[in-house]
């Protein structure tokens, strides 16, 4: 979040940021009205003995850390393809499985076995970005239809690995990983997201992803006649979205320490998709701002957290989303964009032509 | 044949927001002829077959159509069809997964019950007395193009047309293909249908139509019937300069002294889009593909620059064999291409200015050499003020810019590469005459600082006071290579129009 604000203020270009952040501006004077304590923020102890934060904001950021991570991913794919990965969720409990597979099959759970079965599931989910990647940018198949494959059969996949039970893990390790690590009072998966957005900025920083990525999204005859191999760049997202798969579903693994390859991440797609779009990036590709779509994200588990502490049944959850998400989306579309400018246009040309006429006069 | 007119127009005009796209044109076709309508690029030839399809309306002219009473209203492509007039257009405009059955009776019964049977019985007559090898169950897409273009004038001349216009129609299919097509068009033209033929090949022109009618700039030029008129002529008349015009011009180009190095050679270089040809270029020459378009001049260059799969040849750069296949590998061979399309290959439109100058020089240094901020500002800066470049500031959207200003734009992309080899194609087209002469320059001084330029431009005018050499092309086929005193107006079109090339 921190991290996320500055780079707002340092790009200085506010105003593909604006639906979020008048979504997130809305949101917290709806709920500060409703109950003025809403966001206040608590320390207590936890279970395991330590002193952490609590509170909605708390539950709000830490809530969001895998939909945050995905969210950053998905906007690279989206960018350079025009189109979107909806296998994110069914990537994420094969990669959580063959995590818990290989924790599970070492004898004592050190930090070592953890590191190795990251790097495992991380190798899994970019071998299965690549798949994904493959169709996109070789064989040229719309990245909906083509992700929709492993959307079918990636749970039946996690389910094999390990042999269709639910095994749990444990381990005081895996256990900081999905809550706090002792001594430090920030959720764990919230500093993860952190590392994530320092590892996003540092390949910007010091590749040329964002640009050329943005050409080939933008003009790929153009990008391709400029030296630029769209195929590759293509694939690197969808490789980049595998990273970011492996970690959301290690994050989702601890924090329950089972894996359930049937509800792991359910759905998580479809709010993905919906994070880059309130960020305010075209879902058919080009331009691209990732700090909206994580963001995004935040809007999207704000409004979840808000319409359950409104003591909203489960069931109804998803109807009232639809309704805000309608709206945002609305918003922010080009043809309610244009009619906002030409109105602000009228107004600003009324009072001119006032103070003209007053001139005259 | 009897001489009976079948198509009037008159007086036909046309205004588009700051052009005048047609201006007064008059067009006549003749029960059982084929008639050429020829014109350059922005001649008007599309907006005329577009008045008389219903797709745009006339803003002043008559149009009388055989069998009508009276002037003919058409408002629509539907009117232009009831009336007899049906189109065959460049790309096939039917559904490639359908039958061939299907296509061509597709939204015409009348009621909601399909007769499959009497379809296919139907369209299987129609097929063999028009000689199209196709059957009518078989799906279209199986069906060659130079077949698939058959049978979307079998369609017209079931619906009975009168006239039938033929878009480009050969410019996709190779020899044999259009030999098919020119056996099918001479048959309706013996069965009575006026056939208006437009088209880029000359030689086409000549093999099977009868008449020509020439337009320019939106104007009529002159109708012709085509023993009458030489193809130096034709030429001539799409390009709106008089022979006798021509050879009083005087020539006030001033080129550079051309080394004897090599810097690119290729011999036998093909693409998947252009046939096999042999070219060089020496350090510091300017020199051009010339032709009409779809000559094969740009395929040319872009099998150069490896923009079109490359199929085959050897290439030489600097003496050294290379192996060029994609454009990256050009580039890092010091070639630059500034391709024809500027908005379809050359622009990043929603990317600032500052991305797109960068971009070129950005790929080149490779992926994890990222140019520093500043630097960027310092390139695009110098090169905004060298190419006086029109915009807001850096951070413009580059598809907000003028076309001219966009051209700069990439031909900074271009410079700041800092190629040993650039090729220009149509640099200068669709922008103002000052940036024009601006471009000119640029491209003599480049040439005086031994950077070897290809500079291609529809106006010849402008190569000749550039380049030092002329290669002509007609057909897809080198057919001339013209140097000093050689490179007139006169004979260049002589070349283009394949005449004795002395």
């Amino acid at each position: 979040m921190i991290v996320t604000k500055k780079t707002l203020k340092k790009k200085g270009n506010l105003s593909q940021l604006m639906i979020p952040l008048i979504a997130f501006g809305l949101l917290i004077i709806f709920n500060l009205i409703r109950d003025p304590g809403f966001f206040s923020i608590e320390t207590k102890l936890n279970n395991a003995g330590n002193t952490v934060l609590a509170g909605n904001l708390i539950s709000i950021i830490n809530g969001a850390s895998e939909l945050a991570i995905l969210a950053m991913g998905m906007t690279l794919v989206t960018a350079a393809c025009g189109g979107q990965d909806i296998s994110v969720g069914a990537a994420a409990a094969i990669a959580g499985s063959v995590f818990v597979k290989v924790i599970r099959g070492a004898s004592m759970v050190t930090g070592g076995t953890v590191i190795l079965a990251f790097l495992a599931c991380c190798v899994v989910a970019m071998l299965f970005g690549s798949f994904n990647g493959m169709l996109v940018s070789v064989f040229r198949i719309q990245p909906m239809i083509a992700t929709l494959i492993l959307y079918t059969c990636g749970r039946s996949i996690a389910y094999w690995i390990n042999g269709g039970a639910t095994p749990t893990i444990d381990g005081s390790i895996t256990g900081a990983i999905g809550s706090f690590i002792p001594g430090v009072p920030i959720p764990t998966p919230v500093i993860i997201v952190v590392v994530m957005i320092i590892l996003f900025s540092l390949a910007f920083r010091f590749t040329t992803l964002g640009l050329y990525t943005q050409t080939v999204g933008i003009n790929q005859n153009a990008a391709r006649l400029n030296g630029i191999n769209t195929t590759l760049i293509k694939l690197l997202s969808f490789v980049i979205l595998g990273i970011c798969v492996s970690v959301a579903g290690c994050i989702g693994v601890c924090r329950l320490q089972l894996i359930n390859h049937e509800t792991l991440l359910i759905d998580i797609e479809m709010d993905t998709i919906l994070a880059v779009a309130i960020g305010g990036n075209s879902l058919g590709g080009g331009k691209f701002k990732i700090s909206g779509s994580i963001l995004g994200a935040y809007v999207i588990q704000m409004l979840t957290t808000t319409l359950y502490a409104m003591k909203v049944s489960s069931t109804d959850v998803k109807a009232y989303k639809a309704i805000v998400i309608i709206l945002l989306v609305v918003i922010g579309s080009p043809v309610v964009k244009r009619w906002f400018t030409k109105v602000m246009a009228n107004i600003r040309g009324a009072s001119i032509r006032r103070l003209g006429v007053k001139e005259g006069n | 044949m009897p001489n009976e007119t079948v198509l009037t127009m008159r007086g036909i005009s046309k205004q588009f927001p700051g052009v005048k796209a047609l201006n007064n044109v008059d067009f006549t076709l003749r029960k059982g002829e084929i008639h050429a309508l020829m014109g350059e690029n922005g001649a008007g030839k599309s907006t005329l077959i577009k008045v008389l399809t219903g797709v745009y309306g006339k803003d002043a002219g008559v149009i009388w159509i055989d069998g009508s009473e009276g002037e003919a209203h058409i408002h629509s492509p539907q009117d232009a069809q009831n009336i007899g007039i049906a189109t065959v257009y460049q790309e096939i405009t039917l559904c490639p997964n359908l039958t061939v059955a299907e296509n061509m009776y597709i939204g015409r019964g009348n009621g909601l019950l399909v007769k499959q049977k009497d379809y296919e019985k139907k369209a299987g007559e129609l097929l063999a007395n028009l000689n199209i090898p196709a059957r009518p169950k078989q799906q279209l897409a199986s069906c060659s193009l130079a077949v698939q273009q058959m049978v979307a004038i079998a369609r017209a001349v079931d619906m009975n047309c009168k006239v039938l216009i033929l878009d480009e129609p050969t410019s996709s299919l190779d020899d044999k293909e259009v030999q098919m097509l020119f056996t099918l068009m001479r048959d309706l033209k013996s069965r009575g249908v006026g056939i208006i033929f437009v088209t880029h090949f000359l030689e086409q022109v000549y093999e099977v139509s009868d008449r020509i009618t020439v337009l320019r700039n939106g104007e009529l030029v002159g109708e012709y019937v085509v023993e009458d008129l030489p193809q130096v002529q034709l030429v001539a008349k799409m390009m709106g300069k008089d022979l006798d015009e021509l050879n009083s011009m005087s020539e006030f180009s001033q080129k550079a002294a051309v080394s004897d190095e090599v810097t690119y050679k290729a011999e036998h270089l093909s693409s998947e889009a252009s046939k096999p040809f042999d070219f060089q270029i020496h350090k510091g020459e300017v020199n051009g593909f010339t032709g009409l378009l779809g000559s094969g001049r740009s395929e040319s260059v872009r099998a150069i620059f490896g923009a079109d799969r490359v199929t085959g040849g050897k290439v030489k750069v600097n003496g050294k064999d290379v192996h060029i296949t994609k454009p990256y590998e050009a580039m890092k061979n010091g070639i630059g291409y500034l391709p024809e399309d500027r908005k379809r290959d050359g622009i990043i439109a929603d990317l600032s200015v500052r991305e797109n100058i960068i971009l070129a020089l950005q790929v080149m240094k490779g992926f994890f050499k990222p140019l520093s901020r500043a630097d960027m500002e310092k390139f695009a800066d110098e090169y905004i003020k060298a190419l006086s470049i029109k915009t807001a500031s850096k951070d413009t959207p580059v598809g907000s810019l003028s076309g001219g200003n966009q051209q700069k734009v990439i031909l900074a992309r271009w410079l700041l590469t800092h190629p040993d080899y650039l090729i220009l194609d149509e640099p200068t087209r669709g922008i103002d005459v000052g940036t024009k002469l601006e471009i000119q320059k640029l491209v003599l001084k480049l040439a005086e600082e031994n950077v070897s330029v290809t500079f291609i431009s529809s106006e010849i005018e402008e190569m000749l006071r550039t380049c030092s050499r002329l290669i002509v092309m007609r057909d897809r086929n080198i057919v001339g290579e013209l140097t000093g005193d050689q490179l007139t107006q006169k004979q260049v079109m002589k070349t283009i129009a394949g005449g004795e090339a002395s």
